[in-house]
Order: C-alpha cells, then sequence, then structure tokens
C-alpha cells in the first residue's frame, strides 16, 4: 500500500507535527513554512500526518500498488 | 484527493482558523466533529455547539452547526437553557481550563449536579493562552505563567475527579496525541444520557510551551504519548509521574437525567 498525500497549503502553518511523527521522514517544513514532500515514494500511507495535523493541512490517501494489482 | 467527509461540519470561508500554529485545539475540534459523524442520529440541525471564552472556545466559530459563543465561563449555563428548551437537540459544551474551573467552575459543578444531558469537551491547554499565558486553575505545580514567573504554587484541579464527586455520570479523559481515542471518548460521552465530561488534553506551544521549555508542539504531543496510560493500567501503579486516559467514571446506577426529571414536573403542573 502506497500513499498519496495533498496539501491544503493555504491551511498550513508550518508546525511541523506531521514531519515528526512521519516515520519514513517524507515530510520537511521548507524556509517558507510550509510543508513540503520531499520524498513521496517512500510514503507508507500510515496516516500520522493526516492525523494529528491541527490545521487539516494535510491528507494522505492510500492507493494500491501497480506490482500488487499484476499479481493478482 | 479524496474530500473528507467531515470537512462538511466546518465552516469553510472561516479556515485555516486563528490557533497558533501547532495548537492541539485544532486536534481536538476535529475529534468533536468525527464523533459527531460516528453517531448517525447527530446531524446539523439536531445538534447545537455551545462555548464560553478562550482560546479552545473559538472552535464553535469554526464548526457549521447551530453555534454559540458566550459569556465567559457561562457556556454550561446557557447550554442548560437550551437543553430545557427543547430537549430533543443535542448540546455540546466546547470549554477551557480557566473558562471551566476558574470563572465558570460553579456553573460546572451545579451542571454536574443537576445531571443535564449535556456533552462538555474541556480542552485543557493548562493556561490562559487568549489573554497572554495567565496561570489557570490547572496549571501544573510548579509550572511557570506570565503570573507566576517562579512557578505555580497554585495546587491544580482534577477537573476529572471534581465533575465526578460532583455527579456527572460520565467522565473520560485523551489527549491530543491520542486522536481516534479521543474520538471514542467523545461518543461515548454524546451517547451518555446525562451529564458528560471529557477532557481532552491540548499542547499550547506558544503562551505554556515558551514558558516551560516545551517551545516544540511535537514534542509536547510526544510527552503526551509518554505520560498518558490507560485506566486499567494506571489503576495497577497510580503514579504522580503519570495520568490515567479512558473512561475514569461511568454511572451505572442509571441517574434521572434533568431534562426528564423536568417533564415530569411539567406534567404534574398541567402544562403541555
Amino acid at each position: 500500500m502506497k500513499g498519496k498525500i495533498s496539501v491544503k497549503e493555504e491551511r498550513c502553518k508550518g508546525c511541523g507535527i506531521c514531519s515528526y511523527f512521519c516515520p519514513k521522514q517524507v515530510l520537511r517544513v521548507d524556509e517558507l513554512g510550509k510543508i513540503r514532500v520531499i520524498k513521496p515514494e517512500d510514503c507508507i500511507a500510515c496516516g500520522q500526518c493526516e492525523l494529528r495535523c491541527p490545521d487539516y493541512a494535510i491528507f494522505v490517501d492510500r492507493v494500491a500498488e501497480q506490482k500488487e494489482k499484476s499479481e493478482v | 484527493m479524496v474530500e473528507r467527509s467531515y470537512e462538511k461540519f466546518f465552516r469553510q470561508n472561516r479556515l485555516p482558523h486563528l490557533w497558533c500554529p501547532g495548537c492541539g485545539n485544532g486536534i481536538a475540534m476535529k475529534a468533536i466533529v468525527q464523533a459527531i459523524e460516528k453517531i448517525p442520529e447527530l446531524n446539523q440541525d439536531n445538534t447545537v455547539i455551545v462555548s464560553g471564552i478562550g482560546c479552545s472556545s473559538r472552535a464553535s466559530g469554526y464548526m457549521d452547526f447551530d453555534t454559540l459563543h458566550t459569556a465567559h465561563g457561562r457556556a454550561i449555563p446557557f447550554a442548560t437553557g437550551i437543553k430545557l428548551a427543547n430537549p430533543k437537540l443535542n448540546v455540546i459544551v466546547i470549554t477551557g481550563d480557566g473558562d471551566c474551573t476558574a470563572i465558570g467552575g460553579n456553573h460546572f459543578i451545579h451542571g454536574c449536579r443537576r445531571n443535564i444531558d449535556l456533552t462538555v469537551v474541556l480542552f485543557n491547554n493548562n493556561i490562559y493562552g487568549m489573554t497572554g499565558g495567565q496561570a489557570s486553575p490547572m496549571t501544573p505545580l510548579g509550572k511557570k505563567a506570565t503570573t507566576a514567573p517562579y512557578g505555580s504554587i497554585d495546587r491544580p484541579f482534577n477537573a476529572c475527579h471534581l465533575a465526578e464527586a460532583a455527579g456527572a455520570t460520565y467522565v473520560a479523559r485523551s489527549t491530543a496525541y491520542h486522536v481516534q481515542h479521543l474520538v471514542t471518548m467523545i461518543t461515548g460521552g454524546i451517547k451518555n444520557h446525562g451529564f458528560s465530561f471529557i477532557e481532552a488534553m491540548v499542547q499550547c506551544p506558544t503562551a505554556y510551551g515558551r514558558k516551560n521549555k516545551m517551545t516544540d508542539p511535537a514534542k509536547m504531543l510526544e510527552w503526551m504519548k509518554d505520560t498518558a496510560q490507560m485506566k486499567n493500567v494506571w489503576d495497577k501503579n497510580p503514579t504522580d509521574e503519570k495520568f490515567p486516559i479512558g473512561v475514569l467514571y461511568q454511572s451505572t446506577a442509571g441517574e434521572i437525567d434533568y431534562s426528564s426529571a423536568y417533564e415530569k414536573v411539567i406534567e404534574m403542573a398541567g402544562g403541555i
């Protein structure tokens, strides 16, 4: 299972909660104080960032991996 | 991106909210709307959100229900009025630690005593955030605030014990770290027929954190993770270093709630 991260940038205040709890270091707060998805391919869709985002700015949608589909 | 279903309960034109970066109130507010969403009987027409004054109480402005932003500490009296006027409504009170236990302390204990069917969610950030970081009745011993520069010497309230002692029939605690647990606790509170009290520990990195060397909201959440213990675990080894979360008290005696008692009075008096 992979995750597709979407950010509502106008809501993000750059508090860094999502990047702190991300187990794969996918996210980082940039110098403008907004969250950036720096390694989207590493996302495992755990949803920790979305769960604790106090500003409802980050969302993770689960997407099935291509490989899994072909195997099935 | 799939639009989240709880977004319909927010006033989109009011977002982003004005809380500081990393403030836990946003997490607790989302937990409330998710709890409402979980109970199919609740909708935007039969749910009323009442709040007092303070950082936490700004939440009513962002939630798309019938909402009431009332006087400082007086959220529970306003909510009592709504519930008595129309007992079919589901009334949820959002309040803060200063709002509920200091200026509204009396209203709080009498709400509990009457066992009126309200769900009170207390956002506990341990400080008066909006007015500049004064010590609240729930600032822990020794923690600093603008009015306690050498550390607070006032012993704090345990609001959960207070609610239980005053007669609330459902008392629970959770934290901003344990989001799904918090949703479950609030859902239980809404379902309970009587006075329900839920203490939601939230982080305040600006007013509380800056004074107490915890400016990183993520670290504050981590502290909650490390310090909170599920009630059944905490009960085996009660210690001051940790605090219990979960349903701390639920009455099984079947106390009558205030609206039902009042209906009987109306019947006796021969009203409609």
